[in-house]
């Protein structure tokens, strides 16, 4: 029994620091890892912009991005449950100080008016920004995301739009959220037309991803890896910048296999493509940013090249949408492929507390998923 | 009304006539003065006054009647301080919490879930269109009524003659406002061209008040070419932009919460416009309706929540819906003024709406109305109401207590209308509903050219 427990905090310790050191490298910069207030640096290349640019985490980043939004626009609005003294994750802080308490406000406890007033807002022609605490809590607005957001413009015909809306919620796995507050929803989302989902990897990704999304005239869902705000640490240009929406971007090259994934499991993604590398295994890294409308024709020209492909996300396998992503590649790729396209994600259960380390798409379990495709 | 009011403690009966002379729970509550836009109220006399005498008239407490006064007040109020401001003589017997000061008893009272009576219903005419005696209402100018009256009528015509299309297999869906005639012109009426509506529904009349025309009813019907929504909806889903019309969606309360978002920028843009909802009595039920009420009562969004209690929610009567005292009452619970008005009086829906109207754009704050009525059609033209209503019932509502015919009583006792106008109108709007639906069906056909 003793030898299970110790066994058990072995692993459990091991996945942190693999997780740590995973952000290391995910960044492709320097990069500081505070994890009880210690700081490591990497090896990795620095990669400064042109321009001035800071050392934040990923909340400052975030916070950064609805400064910008707000002061180039004069009818953009940031509200939700507790924004207005900073948010329970800090990134909405300064912003009611700074451009007054009628556009950056509290509302009631209720995600269904949150969005509700935010389709009113958006559909007025504002910039409405919306935040759910949790992407747990998002389901009480999925009618009016689904029902109403989505298809304000289409049932109109174009003679309404909400299109300023963009809704902003952390997910993902923290360590130890439990059910409702690791939750990965995204794939809910995806299979909606008239919204878009977008997921940054890292800091400065997040800035310029939304912007993006607050200027795109749709409707945006905008999931925030809560496990990076704080542990995330990149330079980010302090200027206003946009990265664009619906294109992947290939952070590793390599030839024997794609991996496809989005948001903070990337960076666990990343640790396996090193990991393998010694094995003498050259892995493709895709990070899709947009998960809808995805960048197919970048993850397909990847596997066109590799002939393999591996799929990873935090959200539950069955239904997940990493099984968008292979249907989809074996439709155009079939031929190509040398191996069936491999899923390695969260455990078809609620997201569960202290069995959260055996939950995870851990990079061991990538690691082996790499090996038998390679294999296949 | 609530019966807490009326314990042994003297301090709380004293408390609260206190409060209610400074305005404590809100309302403009000095009887004595007359409020400047109530002038606007025609007859000479003052909603005030009528409070008064109709308070006066009643056999309990004056005390427990404050909130009668609520709904009448058109003069911009401070009410958060109040609400929060303590009083000095009663800090002894008061106690201080988030939220603000209460006054503590000790006798353990629960407020009884309803009233001794059901608040009252605000009518101008009777049953038989006549005006009744000393009321208070919005007068209107004959080219006023005529129009008002005329667009009831073809709401009606349009609603017949549009049913048998779908009958006929010519639409696929079709949905009727019969009996709610009043409620649909008589709102619009009230409006100006830049007050925005987020319909449910039932009322189309809205948009034939504001100019849309029979031919762009039936293009949607239709969902042919010509259709705005491009042949995307079910028939009546109409949206217009020009007439500040947003689109109508199937989900039912969820334009609500979007009613407040979209008053808040009214409000955020100074423009002097509210925004008006409508919901029927089962739509109460949904969350969005506790989103949207509360919502615009915390973000003080002009909105006019219009609430069309017609008796049935498809096959659920209200006595399945809630067991509150229909909707007027739950407009307290978020802090919001309201009304119940018959919504088969043509006058007293006017006179509200624009008391309410005022009230919104001047005071930045939501109105709720409960117009009651009943829904004389089917549901929609996929249901048989006989199946779970007694015909009696719907032949005495479409006979006896019929809108269009109480309005019209009044308007040609007024010497405005008379049975020949009557008999010209029906035949001319019913040849143009006729014209809408057919001339689709032979466009572009040609009979005699070969060209």
């Amino acid at each position: 029994m003793f030898i299970v427990k110790f066994v058990f905090l072995h692993f459990v310790c091991l996945l942190q620091r693999e997780r740590e050191m995973a952000l290391r490298n995910i960044m492709g910069k320097r990069v500081r890892i505070g994890l009880m207030g210690r700081r490591l640096l990497s090896t990795a290349t620095c990669d400064v912009e042109s321009g001035n640019s800071k050392s934040i985490n990923l909340y400052s980043a975030i916070n950064q991005a609805l400064h910008v939004a707000l002061e180039t626009d004069p009818r953009a609005f940031v509200f939700g449950e507790d924004v207005s003294f900073g948010g329970v994750f800090r990134c909405t802080t300064g912003l009611a100080d700074r451009f007054g308490k009628a556009r950056v406000f509290n509302t009631p406890l209720c995600e269904q008016g949150i969005v509700g007033f935010g389709i009113g807002l958006a559909a007025m022609g504002n910039r409405a920004i919306a935040e759910i605490q949790f992407a747990d809590y998002i389901y009480p607005a999925f009618d009016q995301i689904v029902n109403e957001a989505a298809k304000f413009r289409y049932r109109s015909g174009n003679q309404f739009n909400c299109g300023g809306l963009t809704i902003r919620a952390p997910y993902g796995a923290v360590g130890h959220g439990g059910h409702y507050h690791s939750q990965s929803p995204e794939a809910f989302f995806c299979h909606v037309p008239g919204i878009k989902v977008v997921i940054p990897r890292s800091p400065r990704q997040a800035k310029g991803l939304l912007l993006s999304c607050i200027r795109d005239p749709n409707p945006v869902v905008f999931f925030e890896p809560k496990w990076l705000y704080r542990l995330a640490v990149e330079e980010v240009p302090e200027h206003d910048y946009m990265l664009p929406l619906s294109e992947a971007e290939v952070i590793r090259q390599g030839s024997d296999i794609t991996l496809v994934g989005w948001g903070a499991q990337l960076s666990i993604m990343e640790q396996a493509c090193i990991e393998a590398e010694k094995d003498g295994i050259s892995c493709e890294l895709v990070d899709l940013k947009t998960l809808i409308p995805w960048d197919k024709e970048t993850v397909e020209a990847s596997v066109r090249k590799t002939g393999r492909v591996l799929i990873s996300h935090e959200a539950p396998v069955t239904g997940g949408f990493g099984g968008e992503i292979s249907a989809s590649i074996v439709e155009s790729c079939f031929l190509r492929l040398e191996a069936p396209v491999a899923r390695v994600c969260g455990l078809d259960t609620p997201f569960p507390l202290v069995f959260e380390p055996f939950y995870m798409p851990t990079k061991n379990k990538i690691l082996d998923a790499i090996k038998a495709t390679v294999n296949y | 009304m609530a019966n807490w009011v009326r314990i042994s403690s003297r301090s709380i009966g004293n408390h609260i006539r206190k409060r209610m002379n400074q305005g404590f729970i809100g309302s403009a509550v000095d009887i004595n003065k007359s409020s400047g836009s109530s002038s606007a109220l025609h007859g000479g006399r003052t909603v005030c006054d009528r409070n008064r005498r109709y308070l006066n008239s009643l056999p309990w407490n004056r005390a427990t009647l404050f909130w009668f006064q609520r709904f009448k007040s058109t003069v911009a109020e401070k009410q958060q301080d109040s609400f929060l401001s303590s009083d000095t003589d009663d800090d002894q017997l008061s106690l201080d919490f988030p939220g603000g000061k209460v006054s503590y008893t000790s006798d353990m009272n629960f407020i009884s879930e309803s009233s001794q009576t059901r608040v009252p219903c605000y009518r101008v005419l009777d049953d038989d269109g006549e005006l009744i005696k000393d009321t208070d209402f919005q007068q209107v100018s004959k080219e006023a009524a005529v129009k008002m009256y005329s667009k009831m009528v073809n709401l009606q015509i349009m609603d017949t003659i549009f049913y048998e299309a779908q009958r006929q297999g010519r639409i696929s869906f079709y949905l009727t406002s019969a009996g709610e005639e009043a409620i649909n012109i008589a709102s619009a009426a009230a409006l100006t061209e830049q007050d925005i509506i987020l319909p449910q529904y039932r009322e189309p009349g809205v948009l034939l008040w504001r100019g849309f025309t029979l031919q762009e009813f039936a293009d949607q019907c239709f969902g042919n070419k010509a259709d705005y929504g491009k042949g995307r909806q079910m028939p009546i889903h109409y949206g217009s932009k020009k007439h500040n019309f947003f689109t109508i969606s199937s989900p039912i309360a969820t334009q609500l919460p979007q009613a407040a978002g979209i008053a808040y920028s009214l409000k955020m843009d100074n423009k002097k416009a509210c925004v008006v909802s409508y919901i029927g009595d089962g739509g109460t039920s949904e969350g969005d309706f506790h989103a949207g009420l509360n919502f615009a009562a915390v973000m003080e969004a002009p909105v006019i929540f219009f609430c069309r209690n017609n008796g049935w929610a498809i096959s659920t009567n209200v006595w399945e819906q809630f067991r509150s005292d229909g909707i007027v009452v739950k407009g307290r619970a978020y802090g919001i003024r309201s009304i119940r008005v018959d919504g088969n009086d043509a006058l007293a829906v006017y006179t509200a709406v624009s008391a309410a109207r005022e009230m919104a754009v001047n005071e930045q704050r939501p109105i709720l109305i409960e117009a009651l009525t009943y829904r004389v059609g089917h549901h929609s033209t996929s249901d048989d109401s006989t199946k779970y209503r007694q015909s009696d019932e719907i032949v005495y509502w479409k006979n006896a207590r019929n809108p269009v015919n109480r309005f019209r009583n009044w308007v040609q006792s007024n010497g405005w209308w008379s049975d020949q106008q009557e008999t010209q109108l029906r035949s001319s709007v019913r040849k143009q509903v006729i014209i809408s639906l057919i001339g689709l069906d032979i466009h572009n056909l040609h009979f005699f050219s070969d060209t």
